[in-house]
């Protein structure tokens, strides 16, 4: 294909911003199939792949353009994870792109996430050219955000489209903007096969499909290609494009291209994220730079609600694995809660995704863990190991010393509530590094801040502490040596290692009172009285009580309606089978996680 | 051997629809009441000819209120059932009254009919308590009432009260509940207040009484109770003899079989359970004609499993508990095989008994009941009785 008449490009924005919108626009406005494909008679071969039921949820999008010069474009927009977890994964599809849309809100102007994204698309060499989207709210203020990008940002920004993607105001101006700001790609197809994995999904026909932008050379059906960091190799067993929502074969992609391949891969780790796919018999010299294996940075156990699905759950993880290749997980087994898995994830969102998935597509009921950072845990025998699970945690006196992640955070704020982010960030043990005022009332905190201390509720407390103004962006530092125990929680004298977590000495006390009022909420009264205790080391720093019930009893069954008495008593026993059995104490699996919400200052 | 048979016929109707009431009742117009006993009366016609082997045993007449309607109606109901049922002669017959003025007549003729067992709503004897109650009569009607039951010759008599009012105290509690046992009633029940969905009660600001007074207010009943010679024999009744005891109720948790008659009213019959259609038009119309439309709604045979979850949970509410025996009479099976962990379980915990007590037939028998603090609690464990 002509290089010249291809632009690859992604949208950044901040999230709510419209930038699916956008995308959904973009696609309506804009056709499928080139002209030479619709002579060839691409549909025969779709209307088959539609009776086989596959659809594809991608990546990326190709759509044909007519541009008003008269030519036909060929548009590859590529979707980048929203989500700082995936920050690596963000970055590989950058840089698939030889450029970028930024969407900027009309009435919110410009936010943490969209200065992080378009910094990270400016370091990725793409060209940035800026949208205003929902200039039909009474309260834009297109002008003024206009000026905020060019003060902030440093992007020319007077000509950007003003837009509505909501209401299909200004696409044509958009699509135009991509065919003159966006530069089309620069490689060469005589060279050796040279293209970039982004992404990746697994699928049960055809085995993993490779989504891959073509750097240099050619890749077609028959040829035999090789991963340069897994080492896998594979023979290419179709190649093609990305139509909205399903796959249109072609017989080559060239330098410039953005598609994909199979190959019958079995397995999505051979097929990472970042590595550079290149022909087996003529190698490219290097492989393309930024190759990163991800590692997990959050950990929690996963257990069945009824140990009956344990097996249901370890199925439905082999499954959700083949399609992530940055889901960890192997087999574990905790006293309260029985057999199950530890599982490692992105960050907190990453398990968030998993664990609803886990729940909706494969109905299995779960009791998750508290989540935990990695720690690096340096023994007295000069052995160092990473610590994921708190209950492995070594007796103190074979602690030299243990170490935490760091990460480097940047918030940004309207100046009113600056005072109460700092304390947050104080309470959370960050480390002040800089405000940055980027305009009269809104300014850039930095800080250092324990990767721990925000895996939990940092996103809620600041929300409801800037009643929603601020937005948060961070990324790892490294690793900082920490005064950190480990705290047990006791329900009825028991010692229950599902909630067992680390937790920074001089944070012990607090956290402990905490967890014990709200297990006290959460757990029910029983026909016995039952203690909750905090306990770092063997001492108790903290309990409460849940007081033993009374009175259970429906004195009044009426007319001989047993029915109505049986339900009541069914949706009792219900509620008890739903809970989790901790020595003689049922326990919701709410609890669980309830206590990981602990900031009550809303 | 003819079997055994119980008639429940619902009135569903009432001056006034009480703050707390749940059950299936609502004020009526003149119009509405003929059409509905008519219906009533077709129904008892149609249903009758199953039961043609079927010795009733007792006829309970409840609501709503059927005092609300007139006394002739009722009576002839009863009449009709004496005509298409075989009643036996010893049949206890008992109709639920609220006290109202100028019930004499209306309590004769329920009387002369053949009721012979008067159940009347008094809840509390505290004036302010029966307004925030929502109650249609006050302390004086109730004792007005009574005496009229006991001059036209009412002797098996029954007097509903509640404890956990709101902001009831114990003291103005335990004043209704003396004044009561001063009258010397053959039969009590006491029932806690529970708050349900959908009535007024849940949607309103209550201040009711704590769990601990609540339990209190239960623990003295039963022994205020006790002093003057009344016994605990279901988790809310109280009777003065073992002849007092409501047979009609206690055929509920003994499973036997009883009919329903009327709007929304449940049946038990040979292990299948079902109510009539609960919408009044749809019940009406199902009795337009002689063949009758469906009006039987949730038919359910029970199975063997539902059946001893049932035997349990029912038969639990009486004082005296479940016959082992007859357990394994009606199934073929030890109860201490299905239900061992259970019974372990809470026998452990102080809640479970078991006892031998002479039967009524000279027999021993082997049974297993709710300790007084089971009875407290005894949702907890009848639930852990069922299988699912």
């Amino acid at each position: 294909m002509d290089q010249s008449k291809i632009r690859n490009f992604c949208i950044v924005a901040h999230i709510d911003h419209g930038k699916s919108t956008l995308a959904d626009r973009m696609i309506e406005k804009t056709g499928v199939l080139t002209s030479r494909e619709m002579q060839n008679q691409v549909l025969d071969n779709m209307d088959i792949e539609r009776e086989r039921g596959i659809t594809i949820k991608s990546q990326a999008v190709r759509m044909i353009y007519k541009a008003k010069d008269g030519e036909e474009y060929t548009f590859n927009m590529i979707d980048t994870p929203g989500h700082v977890d995936f920050g690596y994964e963000v970055s590989r599809s950058l840089a698939a792109c030889d450029g970028a849309i930024l969407v900027v809100d009309a009435t919110q102007g410009v936010e943490a996430q969209t200065l992080a994204n378009v910094y990270m698309a400016l370091d990725h060499d793409l060209d940035v050219f800026p949208v205003i989207n929902k200039i039909d709210l009474p309260s834009a203020q297109p002008q003024e955000v206009k000026d905020e990008i060019e003060d902030v940002i440093g992007i020319e920004a007077q000509d950007a489209p003003l837009i509505s993607a909501k209401n299909g105001i200004g696409i044509e101006d958009v699509l135009e903007a991509v065919v003159h700001k966006i530069p089309a790609p620069a490689g060469d197809s005589t060279k050796p096969l040279t293209a970039l994995i982004f992404d990746s999904i697994y699928d049960s026909y055809r085995g993993v499909i490779v989504f891959i932008r073509v750097r240099d050379g050619i890749i077609k059906k028959g040829m035999k290609v090789k991963f340069m960091a897994t080492g896998a190799e594979a023979e290419v067993v179709e190649v093609g494009y990305f139509g909205p929502g399903r796959f249109i074969a072609s017989d080559e992609l060239t330098a410039g291209d953005v598609g994909y391949f199979t190959a019958s891969i079995k397995n999505i780790q051979d097929t990472r994220v970042g590595d550079t796919v290149t022909d087996f018999a003529k190698p490219c010299a290097e492989a393309l730079p930024g190759y990163k294996k991800v590692m997990p940075m959050v950990y929690c156990g996963l257990y069945p609600a009824d140990s009956a699905h344990y097996s249901d759950l370890r199925d439905a993880l082999e499954k959700l694995q083949l399609n992530d290749a940055s889901l960890f997980y192997e087999p574990e087994t905790s006293q309260a809660l029985g057999f199950g898995f530890r599982a490692g994830f992105l960050g907190l969102l990453h398990l968030e995704v998993i664990q609803e998935r886990l729940e909706r597509e494969y109905d299995l009921n779960l009791v998750t863990t508290a989540p935990g950072v990695v720690y690096k845990v340096h023994k007295t025998d000069g052995t160092v190991f990473d610590l994921t699970n708190p209950t492995n945690l070594p007796d103190p006196s074979e602690i030299e010393y243990m170490e935490e992640p760091i990460v480097n955070g940047e918030i940004m704020v309207t100046t009113d509530y600056v005072g109460a982010i700092m304390q947050l960030c104080q309470e959370r043990r960050g480390k002040y590094l800089s405000t940055d005022y980027i305009e009269q009332t809104r300014a850039i905190l930095k800080y250092e801040l324990p990767l721990n201390e925000i895996i939990y509720d940092f996103f809620d407390a600041l929300k409801s502490r800037s009643r929603g103004y601020a937005s948060f962006d961070y990324e790892l530092k490294g690793y900082e040596r920490s005064e950190l125990v480990k705290l047990d929680i006791l329900i009825n004298r028991e010692e229950v290692d599902a909630l067992s977590f680390i937790v920074h000495k001089d944070g012990a006390y607090e956290r402990g009172r905490k967890m014990c009022e709200k297990l006290k909420e959460e757990i029910p009264r029983h026909l016995f009285e039952i203690p909750i205790q905090a306990a770092v080391g063997g001492k108790i720093i903290a309990r409460e009580t849940v007081k033993a019930y009374r009175k259970d009893v429906l004195a009044k069954c009426y007319g001989g309606d047993i029915t109505r008495k049986k339900k009541l008593l069914e949706k009792q026993k219900e509620g008890k089978r739903k809970m989790r059995q901790i020595g003689n104490v049922e326990v919701p699996q709410a609890a669980f996680l309830s206590v990981l919400k602990l900031d009550n200052t809303d | 051997m003819k079997n055994n048979l119980s008639l429940y016929v619902h009135i569903p109707f009432c001056v006034k629809k009480c703050l707390y009431c749940d059950f299936l009742s609502f004020p009526a117009n003149d119009d509405l009441i003929k059409s509905y006993v008519e219906a009533l009366r077709r129904e008892i016609v149609i249903s009758s000819p199953e039961f043609v082997d079927n010795n009733v045993r007792s006829i309970f007449f409840g609501g709503g209120t059927p005092s609300f309607v007139d006394a002739k109606e009722i009576c002839d109901v009863l009449h009709l059932i004496k005509e298409n049922f075989n009643v036996s002669a010893d049949a206890e017959i008992s109709i639920e009254a609220n006290p109202a003025s100028a019930m004499r007549e209306k309590l004769f003729s329920y009387r002369e009919a053949g009721f012979n067992r008067l159940s009347i709503g008094a809840q509390s004897l505290n004036d302010e308590e029966l307004k925030k109650l929502g109650r249609a009569h006050d302390s004086r009607m109730f004792f007005e009432t009574y005496d009229n039951a006991r001059s036209v010759g009412f002797d098996n008599i029954n007097i509903d009260i509640m404890s956990a009012l709101p902001d009831q105290s114990l003291e103005t509690y335990l004043g209704t509940v003396k004044k009561v046992i001063s009258l010397k009633p053959e039969h009590i029940s006491a029932y806690s207040l529970i708050v349900e969905e959908g009535t007024p009660f849940y949607d309103m600001e209550l201040s009711l009484p704590s769990e601990e007074l609540d339990r209190e207010m239960y623990h003295e009943t039963k022994s205020l109770l006790a002093e003057r010679g009344y016994h605990r024999y279901e988790i809310s009744n109280y009777a003065l003899s073992a002849q007092t005891e409501c047979f009609h109720n206690k055929v509920y948790w003994r499973r036997g079989n009883y009919l329903g008659l009327g709007l929304g009213a449940s049946s038990m019959v040979k292990n299948t359970r079902w109510n009539n259609v609960t919408d009044m038009s749809q019940y009406k119309k199902a009795f337009e004609s002689d063949a009758a439309l469906e009006y039987k709604e949730n038919v359910q045979t029970l199975s063997k499993q539902e059946q001893m979850e049932e035997f349990m949970f029912l038969g639990l509410r009486l004082v005296e508990g479940v016959d082992v025996d007859s357990f394994k009479d009606c199934f073929e099976c030890d109860i201490y095989d299905v239900y061992s962990e259970t019974i372990e379980k809470y026998t452990g915990m102080g809640l479970l008994e078991t006892y031998d007590s002479l039967n009524e037939d000279g027999n021993m028998a082997h049974k297993l009941r709710l300790t007084d603090r089971g009875l407290d609690v005894s949702n907890t464990v009848m639930a852990d009785f069922l299988f699912t």
